[in-house]
């Protein structure tokens, strides 16, 4: 159980039996006043972020979260399948729940697997992927005047921006926190 | 980073010359810079305000009891700088170890005071900034005397959502007081909001139907709390037992009584008192908004990452 003066940024809790991550955090007291705890959080499976403000004589449930290794396998119509490589437990997600990850969810990549309470409920990437470029128009240099990258198309069918030089085959490294090209892999 | 690090070693060598001028102001005016214990058998008892446990006792939240001891004995003017603790208190606006200035003025009421503290901060500005303002969250505030007075009364009925009467009545003060009201105090001249509800009045003498105490805000920012202090001691006794009460019911650990204290301090003198906090009257002369860019070494310093 934790207390008002637990809080902080970061900190997991449970508010009506979802998840929430605290996402900013600010303490306030007037005078000789009672303590104010302004949060603002984030619905761990919704998204959804909220505002509250806690006072000393709050207590909060901390919210049983695990995160496992799992390999992703494949996405059959809105689902996706993963699994714990030591069990071979395979569980799924919607493509709700994988949210942004998809650009990156190449088949085999290993993630973190997110558990409330044992039920998957979202999955965090590794910090770089590298994904084979499906298509790319042939750049001639001369093309456009404003710009040295082009568009191209990943094997997750991402777009994304990348050097001129980038040709269709190629595997490029990709910042999953930002969604932008890194570098260029030689295989 | 390094940049950072500079502005802070200025900003530092700044506070030490506030400190300095502090003390200069307080001598001029016949003040006994005084030094009283930190470590105390027993804390004033208050409903939200928890002090630290060490050894058999409690570090100060503040040096009140100690001050009025002196008081009793017959000192008349005293004023004392020192750190003083508070459990958990930990934001932009403060530190569970943080840096106060209180002094006490024998046979002067709350409206002297307020104008004493004027003084003071004008004083120190004209000294170190040599203006009589302060910029501060992109404002100019103008320091030229008399500042503003608001009632907290009048304070909740031109900026808050709600009459005192219903924030108090639905346990909504803080809230109003927080985020509708201390934003609009104090933005063109410095504010002494005053004259709070007797629910509210700590240890100060009531008058009427309010409590002869006043907070001191500056750009929405709390600098001071004073009060024409009550000077009855059964009374005392009697509003520290129902702050006892209060924590109780609030599920938090009621203090010893301070029965040593009681049993040297039979009256105090006709007196006011105000404590200062140093580290946001630091924010302001120096413009900074988070408290922990004001001390030399964070609790956060201290710690392994």
């Amino acid at each position: 159980m934790y207390t008002a003066s637990d809080l902080r940024k970061g900190l997991k809790i449970v508010i009506n039996n979802e998840p929430y991550i605290i996402i900013d955090f600010q303490f306030s007291k007037p005078g000789k006043g009672q303590a104010l705890y302004k949060c603002k959080l984030k619905n761990m499976i919704t998204g959804v972020i909220i505002d509250k403000t806690y006072r000393s004589i709050d207590t909060f449930q901390p919210a049983d979260l695990e995160e496992r290794k799992m390999q992703f396998l494949y996405k059959q119509d809105d689902q996706y399948c993963f699994m714990d490589m030591e069990t071979y437990e395979q569980v799924f997600l919607t493509e709700e729940q994988v949210g942004d990850a998809k650009n990156f969810l190449i088949d085999n990549l290993e993630v973190e697997v997110l558990f409330f309470e044992g039920r998957p409920i979202g999955i965090e990437l590794p910090n770089f992927v590298d994904i084979k470029v499906v298509k790319s128009e042939p750049w001639v240099k001369g093309d456009s005047v404003s710009s040295n990258t082009k568009p191209v198309v990943l094997e997750t069918g991402y777009v994304i921006r990348v050097p001129t030089f980038i040709e269709e085959g190629e595997k490029i490294r990709v910042d999953t926190r930002t969604g932008e090209y890194v570098t260029r892999i030689k295989e | 980073m390094l940049q950072g690090l500079k502005n802070k070693k200025e900003i530092i060598k700044l506070r030490a010359e506030i400190l300095h001028k502090i003390r200069e102001f307080f001598r001029k005016r016949g003040f006994v810079e005084v030094e009283t214990p930190f470590l105390l058998p027993y804390v004033i008892p208050e409903s939200y305000i928890d002090a630290i446990k060490a050894e058999d006792g409690y570090l100060h939240t503040s040096p009140e009891l100690c001050m009025k001891m002196l008081l009793a004995s017959g000192y008349k003017k005293i004023f004392q700088i020192c750190k003083c603790f508070r459990k958990g208190e930990k934001g932009k606006l403060h530190l569970p170890e943080f840096t106060m200035l209180e002094w006490y003025h024998v046979e002067i009421d709350y409206n002297a005071l307020m104008r004493e503290c004027e003084s003071l901060i004008i004083f120190l500005c004209r000294e170190l900034l040599g203006k009589e303002s302060i910029k501060y969250r992109e404002k100019e505030i103008v320091l030229t005397p008399p500042w503003h007075q608001i009632t907290v009364h009048e304070a909740f009925k031109r900026y808050g959502s709600m009459s005192l009467h219903d924030a108090v009545d639905r346990g909504l003060f803080e809230e109003i007081m927080v985020y509708e009201i201390e934003p609009k105090l104090g933005i063109e001249k410095p504010v002494f909001l005053k004259d709070y509800p007797v629910s509210m009045a700590a240890l100060s003498k009531l008058k009427d139907n309010h409590a002869e105490r006043f907070e001191l805000y500056i750009c929405g920012l709390e600098i001071a709390n004073g009060y024409t202090e009550l000077i009855d001691m059964k009374e005392m006794k009697k509003r520290l037992k129902i702050e006892n009460e209060k924590r109780k019911k609030l599920k938090k650990e009621p203090y010893p009584m301070p029965e040593g204290f009681f049993f040297k301090v039979k009256q105090l003198p006709d007196c006011s008192g105000i404590a200062l906090g140093i580290d946001r009257l630091v924010m302001l002369i120096c413009n900074e908004e988070d408290i922990n860019n004001v001390v030399a070494i964070t609790p956060e310093d201290l710690t392994y990452c």
